[in-house]
């Protein structure tokens, strides 16, 4: 039973794997690629690791999968949130068909210092 | 006293009257220990009963988020027509200290769906990219009620 439960969960871990590839791969700019990247990547390889520690009959490889899951969890989105904002810093363009985009022009050129925004839209402008 | 070290030596205890440590029996003896200690908890400061119940609700309302998210990204992801509007949108906060807003950035960015691009200097606005966007104000209050505030609970 704990095997067809692993066995399972493999399956759906390695297809929100695929799903993460393809959309790498078809998405339409850096940041919507992000998403496919660092969550379902990371969701994918925890289900993986998640499956292995399940129907390891060990604790030391459970111990270490667990760890694994962890590390992915804490890496993950540091690493995104410093790609987008390099990204954003470098002057990559949002997909033309994004609705809106509160960051721009907050970046002081100079200092790179970021204002806040007192006053968010609540509708969904044309990008300007 | 702190009552995390006393539920370890209950745990321990727990381990020497049956006359086993293995692992499997000392998570058993922690949560039979957690359990007595509860029983009696109007002695203690209740404070220290609510908060692993707070940052267990809080790791649970992590864990679905994940999936439901996970699954609409996906969906958008494979579907053949790009229906979706991203944006990058701004979240005034209201946790102020470090880790609360590092808390927070990261579950927002491991939830599919949106990603935390930067947060303001003077700490008052999380820039949030978003990959499918009807109406920014719902989602604003959906972090806030959310996440933010079942930190704030957890942490203070």
């Amino acid at each position: 039973m704990i095997e067809f439960i692993g066995g399972v969960i493999i399956l759906i871990g390695g297809a929100f794997s695929l799903v993460a590839g393809i959309g790498l791969a078809r998405l339409p700019d850096l940041y919507v690629r992000m998403h496919a990247a660092t969550k379902a990547g990371t969701l994918g390889a925890g289900l993986v690791l998640a499956a292995l520690a399940l129907e390891a009959q060990s604790l030391e490889v459970a111990a270490r999968a667990l760890a694994g899951i962890i590390f992915l969890f804490f890496t993950a989105p540091i690493a995104a949130h410093l790609l987008g904002r390099a990204g954003y810093l470098a002057g990559v363009p949002l997909w033309s068909q994004s609705c809106m985009d509160e960051l721009a022009g907050k970046y002081d050129p100079e200092s790179q210092a970021l204002e806040g925004e007192p006053e968010p839209q609540s509708t969904c402008g044309p990008l300007t | 006293m702190n009552l995390f070290l006393l539920n370890l030596i209950l745990a321990l205890v727990w381990g020497a009257v049956t006359a086993s440590f293995s692992p499997e029996n000392l998570v058993f003896g922690f949560v039979l220990g957690f359990l007595s200690l509860w029983l009696v908890r109007h002695r203690f400061n209740p404070d220290n009963f609510n908060r692993p119940i707070r940052i267990a609700r809080l790791a649970g309302l992590f864990l679905i988020e994940l999936f439901l998210s996970a699954f609409r990204v996906a969906a958008d992801t494979i579907s053949p027509r790009m229906s979706f509007r991203p944006a990058i949108i701004a979240v005034p906060l209201d946790v102020d200290s470090e880790v609360e807003i590092m808390l927070l950035a990261n579950l927002i960015s491991l939830t599919p769906g949106s990603l935390s691009v930067d947060v303001s200097t003077d700490r008052s606005t999380l820039y949030v990219h978003v990959m499918d966007v009807d109406d920014p104000e719902a989602l604003r209050r959906e972090i806030k009620d959310g996440f933010e505030r079942r930190i704030q609970e957890a942490l203070n």
